[in-house]
């Protein structure tokens, strides 16, 4: 598990509008090219000065390409990450207030306590 | 010596800047109520008088991450921006810009780290919407200086909730011991039971109502003892997954040290339950005429 790596992911594309709607058009492409580009830049230092270790786990790199936050709920990923991404990318399909934000955790409801460790 | 005019403790609630600005007709229900709620609470502060604000509040994961996550962060710089680009998209919040307090920072990080809390410093912070949403709501002429305090409510390893405690008696025993003249207001923003992007999350009420009523009455008698022995880490989970920002409330009940609140209100709103409350440490120090209400919770 990389959980931090997933939380990663979750953060650097929450922050940038071009990439969240890279991200929302095109999941398995943007995780692809992130984990290729992206994962190992240290946030903040120059590209000679990547780390050399982080991947995805196959279920992970499956969650994200699919959208799937009931799984990264499930994995551990931060669960405030990926709510405010997954606002961005699809409050504006639903003509409803909150109607995404109840549908996201409807689709949870068979989550029972304690929830997956967030911890990393 | 500091005057520490008043202690606020507060929700921050980010929707309230766009509910209050809705023209009439397409404000929800309950929009009017939390505007008169909230323009009430800000009648403490202003009647307190400050000259200098300590902002209490978490950074969500905007300039603070988990490749360098302090757990007690204070701004030392002479300017601060306020509100990230993601803040501004899903909540409608403006930026913001703030002066500084560099003396009080200063005193701040020297005497915290003297006294027990080896504190982290930021030269260069850009506020996000746990210390602005209490600007919107209590100070929104934004025209004092502030000391902002970070602390870390949301990637664990957290600090344990008597840690919070000790560091809000410590910030007070800071405040008291500043050799200045000026007027010092705390204003600390947090949560009751609170879910994030998990399955009780914007439900008609806060997501443990018995949670919300039980804390909203410790907070209200500064019942520190209670609240300590009934509020872990582990424990914080089950109100609500992101509860553990009830901790920042913890923070300024050590600030105000076992007192009864001066004000106590709350409002039950979807998702959340909110909740104002002030105390004025030194009556003495204030001239304005008294408030005419105590709040829904101190009639």
């Amino acid at each position: 598990m990389s959980k931090y790596l997933v939380n990663k992911f979750l953060f650097t594309v929450d922050r940038d509008t071009a990439l969240t709607e890279r991200y929302r058009e095109d999941p398995a492409g943007t995780v692809a090219w992130w984990e290729a580009e992206e994962a190992n830049k240290i946030l903040n230092c120059i590209d000679a000065e990547r780390s050399t270790w982080l991947s995805f786990t196959e279920e992970e790199r499956q969650a994200l390409a699919t959208h799937d936050h009931v799984a990264l709920f499930g994995m551990g990923a931060h669960p405030f990450l990926t709510l405010t991404l997954w606002i961005a990318m699809f409050e504006r399909d639903w003509d409803e207030p909150l109607g995404m934000q109840l549908d996201y955790a409807a689709k949870l409801a068979h989550v029972e306590q304690p929830y997956p460790d967030i911890s990393c | 010596m500091a005057k520490l005019v008043a202690i606020l403790a507060t929700t921050h609630h980010p929707f309230f800047y766009k509910t209050s600005r809705l023209p009439a007709e397409e404000a929800p229900p309950f929009a009017a109520d939390w505007v008169r709620k909230v323009e009430a609470y800000r009648e403490t502060l202003t009647r307190a008088q400050p000259d200098v604000l300590v902002m209490v509040g978490s950074d969500h994961f905007h300039q603070l991450w988990l490749d360098n996550m302090p757990q007690f962060l204070v701004g030392k710089a002479p300017y601060y921006d306020g509100n990230w680009e993601n803040e501004i998209r899903e909540f409608g919040m403006p930026k913001l810009f703030f002066k500084g307090h560099e003396e009080l920072s200063a005193y701040m990080l020297r005497e915290g780290i003297d006294r027990g809390f080896d504190l982290a410093f930021s030269h260069e912070l850009r506020v996000d919407h746990s210390i602005t949403c209490p600007i919107f709501t209590v100070r929104p002429q934004n025209d004092l200086p502030i000391v902002p305090i970070y602390t870390n409510i949301f990637a664990p390893p957290l600090p344990r909730p008597e840690r919070f405690v000790q560091l809000g008696k410590t910030i007070r025993e800071i405040i008291d011991a500043w050799p200045s003249g000026m007027r010092v207001a705390v204003i600390g923003t947090g949560h009751l039971s609170l879910e994030l992007g998990g399955p009780r999350q914007f439900g008609p009420h806060g997501p443990d109502p018995e949670f919300d009523a039980q804390a909203v009455e410790w907070i209200r008698d500064g019942d520190i003892d209670g609240v300590l022995s009934n509020v872990t880490l582990d424990s914080l989970h089950a109100p609500g997954n992101a509860t553990h920002g009830f901790m920042d409330f913890m923070l300024m009940m050590g600030i105000a040290g076992y007192a009864k609140a001066d004000y106590a209100d709350n409002l039950d709103l979807f998702h959340t339950m909110e909740a104002y409350f002030t105390w004025y440490p030194d009556p003495s120090l204030l001239t304005e005429p008294p408030l005419t209400s105590k709040g829904a919770l101190l009639r």
